[in-house]
């Protein structure tokens, strides 16, 4: 094999152990950050090795095997010099002499556990949103510090920085490698899907070609997403996330024209909708009510999204359950984002005065006051009701708010259309 | 990107013999490996060929041939659409299947599958307009 080829063999080996490599060494060393070195200190040495000796027949388990070696060492220079610790370091030495001698027995414990216990301490509350996202993304994704910082569009050293921080905090907050239990987990795991979702909206927002490493980033959370699945099958939450991120990337191919141009969901080409993601969506949505979760923020968004994915023309859309949809995700995560929505699906389903007076409710909101899709809604609503003046003045106002030059243009052009029809 | 992953037709598969016990525990155990890392989208076994059909176009002409087909080594036993980050992760993974027939050898082809940034800069953004237009009147007349 030619040394390139070997490197990108090692890479893909890399991307497909390495969750699980360094929740299996956290476990036993009880330091995330220490467990990440210890891997990357194997993957250095098969590098070495492997252009000479050849792919082994079961890197996994060479990587663990390694990696522990390692450890030994390293925890039997570090004994000398901290007394205090001797104990916990002799309890983890006999761990790791155990485990060295048999590397099948790796899978012989729980790993789905470990990869757990790895996501939930990547995600952990004490860390910035910033550092959980990069976190997640190098630990679970085995992503590289440049990688991050190409998807992120900020500079390598503040990534790596991000993460040495990171990982610094999680050891001085004595941060437990565990699944959290109870009430907990409810809270917890509202971080991981939060992070998860982010990295995803980080990719769907990069609507240009660009760089590819930005799309990944979807593609890398939808992986995020159902490995969580596989994980946690019992928690609805989960499932209705990944229901959300399926449907919504299904659209991908439709959402942008060849020059980057977003396209609204009214005006896609229904039939460049990916119908495998659809169909994989409405598979996780069922789930959740099987669960009974139908209630929860993710599925209710997931739910709004199946009602787009499956109809076949905005007109054939099911506006009152969206309407009712909206109504209960109001209840669940009053925003006024979600308030707008909620009067829009109104509107399409009761008529525009109906969600004209739910947006008047919302003027006096002091986050609605400079964003510009409430002047864009009511002028909308207005046009539709034949009130063009007003209509009017609202598209010139939104126009006026809205920074993105084609948007600015699209309201300007809709302002003198309701000019001329006064 | 996807990948196929096909595996080639034996004579057994063609003969409709199913696979042991053992072996569709273990491809079980592989495919719950896929769908836990998250890698696989959708996969299925097929049919001998003997099940099923072929149609030969030749101008205007249709011609259905009913199975089964003689070239055994090019059909197609069986599928999985995996979600990867490059074609050599997707070889990683094969490589850890179980040989599809116990016995004797076999074949998994690994293909990618085309995505529109696949066609790069001669998939000018006119032709993508003109591709674009000519899917949604497709979709209109439906």
């Amino acid at each position: 094999m030619a040394a390139n080829d070997i490197h990108r063999t090692i890479d893909a080996v890399w991307r497909i152990e390495s969750p699980r490599l360094i929740a299996g060494l956290a476990r036993i060393v009880r330091d995330v950050g220490m467990a990440e070195e210890l891997a990357q200190d194997a993957l250095v040495t098969a590098l070495e090795q492997w252009p000479s000796t050849g792919v082994p027949r079961n890197p996994g388990a060479w990587l663990m095997t390694t990696a522990k070696h390692r450890a030994i060492d390293q925890l039997r220079r570090h004994a000398l010099h901290r007394r205090k610790e001797h104990e916990l370091t002799r309890e983890i030495e006999d761990q790791l002499e155990q485990s060295v001698g048999d590397p099948d027995a790796m899978l012989d414990n729980p790993v789905g556990d470990d990869l757990l216990s790895l996501i939930f301490t990547a995600c952990h509350p004490v860390l910035s949103t910033e550092a959980r996202v990069a976190l997640t993304l190098r630990l679970l994704g085995g992503l590289t510090t440049p990688e991050i910082a190409r998807a992120f569009l900020v500079p390598e050293p503040t990534v790596a920085q991000r993460i040495v921080r990171a990982k610094r905090s999680l050891s001085e907050a004595q941060v437990p490698f565990e699944v959290p239990r109870g009430e907990e987990l409810a809270v917890r795991l509202a971080s991981v899907l939060e992070v998860v979702y982010l990295i995803f909206n980080e990719g769907y927002a990069a609507t240009s070609g660009g760089d590819w490493m930005r799309p990944a980033l979807c593609d890398e959370a939808l992986r995020l997403g159902r490995v969580l699945a596989g994980l946690a099958p019992n928690e609805p939450e989960v499932h209705g996330l990944v229901a959300l991120m399926e449907i919504q990337a299904s659209r991908t191919a439709a959402r942008t024209r060849p020059d980057g141009e977003p396209i609204l969901l009214a005006e896609q080409n229904r039939a460049r909708w990916d119908q495998l993601l659809i169909r994989r969506g409405l598979a996780a949505l069922q789930r959740v009510d099987a669960l009974g979760g139908s209630g929860g923020p993710y599925a209710l968004q997931a739910a709004i999204a199946a009602c787009h994915a499956r109809a076949r023309s905005v007109e054939d859309t099911d506006w009152s359950r969206i309407a009712s949809l909206y109504d209960a995700l109001a209840q669940r995560m009053p925003s006024p984002v979600v308030a707008l929505n909620r009067a829009v699906a109104h509107a399409q389903a009761f008529g525009p005065d109906v969600g004209l007076s739910l947006v008047d409710a919302l003027r006096d909101e002091p986050l609605m006051r400079q964003y510009h899709l409430l002047p864009s809604v009511r002028g909308e609503l207005l046009s539709r009701l034949g009130r063009h003046r007003e209509a009017r003045d609202e598209f010139e106002r939104a126009a006026s708010l809205t920074r993105n030059t084609r948007e600015q243009e699209l309201l300007l052009r809709r302002a003198s259309a309701s000019a001329a029809a006064i | 990107m996807r990948v196929m992953a096909m595996v080639r037709a034996t004579r057994a598969s063609e003969s409709g013999e199913m696979p042991s016990e053992k072996l569709l525990a273990e491809m079980g155990q592989f495919n719950e490996e896929l769908v836990k890392a998250g890698v696989m989208l959708a996969g299925e076994g097929l049919h001998p060929s003997s099940r099923g059909a072929r149609i030969r176009y030749d101008g205007d002409k249709r011609t259905v041939i009913d199975g089964p087909f003689t070239e055994t080594k090019e059909l197609i036993a069986g599928f999985w659409l995996l979600q990867v980050g490059s074609l050599e992760e997707a070889v990683e993974w094969l490589k850890r299947c179980p040989n599809p027939f116990e016995e004797g050898t076999s074949e998994i082809e690994i293909r990618r599958v085309y995505e529109a940034e696949d066609f790069g800069e001669a998939f000018t953004p006119e032709l993508r307009e003109q591709e674009e237009q000519l899917r949604a009147k497709m979709c209109d007349r439906r």
